[in-house]
């Protein structure tokens, strides 16, 4: 089986693979790492990034080597341990695992500082946006470059109604929502014929289009200048305003965010936007009305940018359009790829790995982004489908899960 | 009492494809629980037919009736739900899909359940959810799949997708089944597994129009069969006159050969 000839093309891509990997790294490093005063030019560690690199190619070479063919062992060793997550939480019971992390959301926050607060809260505002879009692009898988701009209308429906109409933050809270799905059908609507690339770059206009009517239509919105005094959500008269007390505003959104998302993916419209993002003609075909669907997917998915804009006006109280550039849409994108599209609690962790990830960086100042950058480069390559691959409904209508009837003439 | 009206009949249909007639002035008609085959060389416009009958692009002239109604202006989604459900040649399954919910997309326009509906689930989209599952699960056994209702779709064997995409269409419920090459690609034992399956198919109530190019078994199974060559209809009838026709024969194996 296994030739001379043959172990040694085995070896020979994989080692120059490593080569060209180490002098890669070294090369991005250098703008980064070099100084001219320091001996050598501080090309020393450029050099100590490629040797770290190499060292980190011949161990994973090792590794795969040792656990069977080719290449791909962190891949397998990742796979794997998917696999033996997934298996595990097969195990465990679901409502046991659910009340765990419920239990934990709401005690932690408890004993950190404001500080950590304020990343949870964020944290909790991006998972309600990445579980919106993740009805777009990972379930009816229509590329949305413009799903900022549904955050931006909820936003401002705050801002605009609480300053001039005076709204309370409960009765925008569904207007907004509602407001964000309107706009998502309207963008709908010209959007309908359109696929992949074409689709990506009309979405990405619409996005600039609000952010720039938000920016000069100076009578209403103010302009860059934003809005400023925006009302702070009130209870039963009490008005919420330290971090604690947002923090279990966004928990309390976060959750029925999941809980309906969860609930939509697992009918019979989530299986029509699935169908549609895997095959439109054969969906059409099977009876599914695509404009009807994709309208869905637009204005539901809207809905929790909407609903999520709207916090954050009560808790900045303070909006501009600042906040609302092309980059969060690609952000909040990435989440959804990188966590997992379409499965909920991929897009979770992603939302949360990519908010809580370049704060823990800040002490590599400098090379924060390009750590970060490297890191989503290596994920993209190593494991594509992202962090939690997803598992569509297989549990829920498999025969073990929930017994059915079963005689069927 | 007048002549029962056929369940599909296309009345002088045409489709032009820019300067290109694809298809000429086709008169078509499958009566009900009959098994039509439709053949002819490739590129005569077989396929066509099926995507002008399924609304997936509509005519350039000439009428389809479905049930003596008009099925003119209607999108695919709405063909489909008047009962004409098809397969198609090149598989198109939901490949990220399992299985037993290929089947149940099938089901979408026969099921209700709204927004409100996936999230509130009230008792009756719990039961209605229930029973589409447990008709996913029957179609499945009856094209023989049991046992591989949680697989993702595209794990499938060849043979098994396109037994899959049968139970798919058939799970709209449909009067009318468009049946485009199923036997495509499979083997002999394959190949007889399947036209059993269509004899099946046919028992339950519903007409088949056929497209295939394995003569052996759409001669067997076809109660009558159309003969397309260059988007024109140059015979119709049972498989022994068909045969024996010499424009069926000219068309199949060029014209010398009918002197010769």
């Amino acid at each position: 089986m296994t030739t001379p000839a043959r172990s040694v093309a085995l070896i020979r891509r994989p080692l120059s693979r490593i080569v060209l990997a180490s002098l890669w790294f070294g090369l991005l490093s250098l703008p980064l790492m070099m100084e001219s005063q320091a001996p050598f030019f501080g090309l020393r560690r450029p050099l100590l990034v490629s040797a770290g690199v190499a060292v980190i190619g011949v161990l994973r070479l090792a590794v795969s080597r040792r656990a069977g063919s080719g290449a791909g062992g962190v891949q397998r060793a990742l796979g794997a341990t998917g696999r033996a997550v997934h298996h595990l939480v097969g195990q465990i019971d679901r409502r046991l695992l659910y009340a765990v992390g419920l239990a934990a959301a709401a005690l932690i926050p408890l004993g950190l500082n404001r500080y950590h607060i304020d990343i949870l809260t964020q944290v909790g505002i991006y998972v309600t946006l990445a579980l919106g879009l993740n009805i777009v692009v990972g379930l009816a898988g229509l590329l949305d470059l413009g799903y900022v701009a549904f955050y931006a209308v909820g936003a401002y429906a705050y801002g605009l109604l609480s300053t001039r109409v005076g709204l309370s933050f409960w009765e925008v809270l569904p207007l907004g929502a509602l407001l964000a799905a309107l706009f998502g059908v309207l963008l709908g609507i010209p959007v309908l014929r359109l696929r992949g690339d074409y689709l990506a770059i009309v979405t990405l206009g619409f996005g600039e289009m609000i952010r720039i009517t938000l920016n000069n239509w100076d009578s209403v919105t103010r302009g860059p200048n934003g809005i400023l005094g925006i009302a702070r959500p009130k209870i039963l008269g009490f008005t919420i305003s330290t971090p604690i007390q947002y923090y279990y505003l966004i928990l309390a959104l976060v959750l029925l965010t999941v809980f309906v998302v969860e609930r939509l993916n697992r009918s019979r419209i989530g299986r029509a936007w699935t169908a549609m993002r895997d095959d439109d003609v054969a969906a059409e075909a099977m009876g599914i009305n695509l404009v009807k669907t994709k309208l869905l997917a637009f204005g539901l998915g809207a809905t929790w940018a909407g609903s999520a804009g709207v916090f954050f006006a009560s808790k900045m109280t303070f909006i501009s359009p600042e906040s609302f550039t092309f980059f969060e849409s690609v952000i909040i994108l990435c989440m959804v790829v990188l966590g997992g599209m379409g499965s909920v609690p991929g897009v979770i962790l992603g939302a949360a790995t990519l908010v809580i990830l370049p704060e823990i960086m800040r002490q590599f100042a400098l090379y924060r982004m390009l750590i970060f950058g490297g890191a989503m480069v290596v994920m993209m390559v190593m494991r594509p489908q992202g962090l939690v691959g997803s598992p569509r409904r297989k549990v829920a209508l498999g025969p073990k899960d929930r017994p059915r009837p079963t005689a069927v003439s | 009492m007048s002549a029962p009206v056929p369940l599909l009949e296309t009345r002088k249909l045409s489709k032009n494809f820019g300067g290109l007639r694809a298809i000429d002035n086709i008169d078509l008609s499958v009566e009900t629980d009959e098994t039509v085959g439709l053949i002819g060389p490739n590129g005569a416009g077989k396929t066509t037919v099926f995507n002008c009958v399924t609304g997936m692009s509509p005519p350039t002239s000439g009428d389809i009736l479905y049930r003596g109604e008009s099925l003119a202006g209607l999108r695919p989604d709405q063909v489909t739900a008047r009962g004409i459900s098809r397969t198609f040649q090149n598989i198109r399954l939901f490949r990220e899909m399992t299985v037993i919910e290929n089947v149940m997309v099938g089901s979408h326009c026969r099921a209700r359940a709204g927004i409100l509906g996936a999230v509130f689930r009230p008792k009756a989209v719990v039961k209605e959810e229930e029973e589409l599952a447990a008709k996913a699960l029957g179609l499945l056994r009856f094209v023989g799949l049991e046992g591989k209702a949680d697989l993702w779709a595209r794990q499938l064997p060849y043979g098994d997708q396109r037994r899959l995409e049968i139970a798919r269409a058939m799970a709209s419920d449909p009067s009318l089944l468009l049946l485009d090459e199923p036997a495509c690609g499979m083997n002999p034992q394959e190949t007889i597994a399947l036209m059993e399956l269509i004899r099946l198919i046919r028992d339950r109530g519903i007409a088949v129009l056929l497209i295939e190019h394995q003569m052996k078994m759409i001669m067997g199974i076809s109660d009558r069969l159309v003969v397309l060559d260059h988007g024109t209809k140059i015979a119709e009838g049972t498989a022994e006159a068909v045969r024996a026709d010499p424009a069926v024969i000219g068309a199949y194996l060029g014209k010398e050969s009918i002197g010769a």
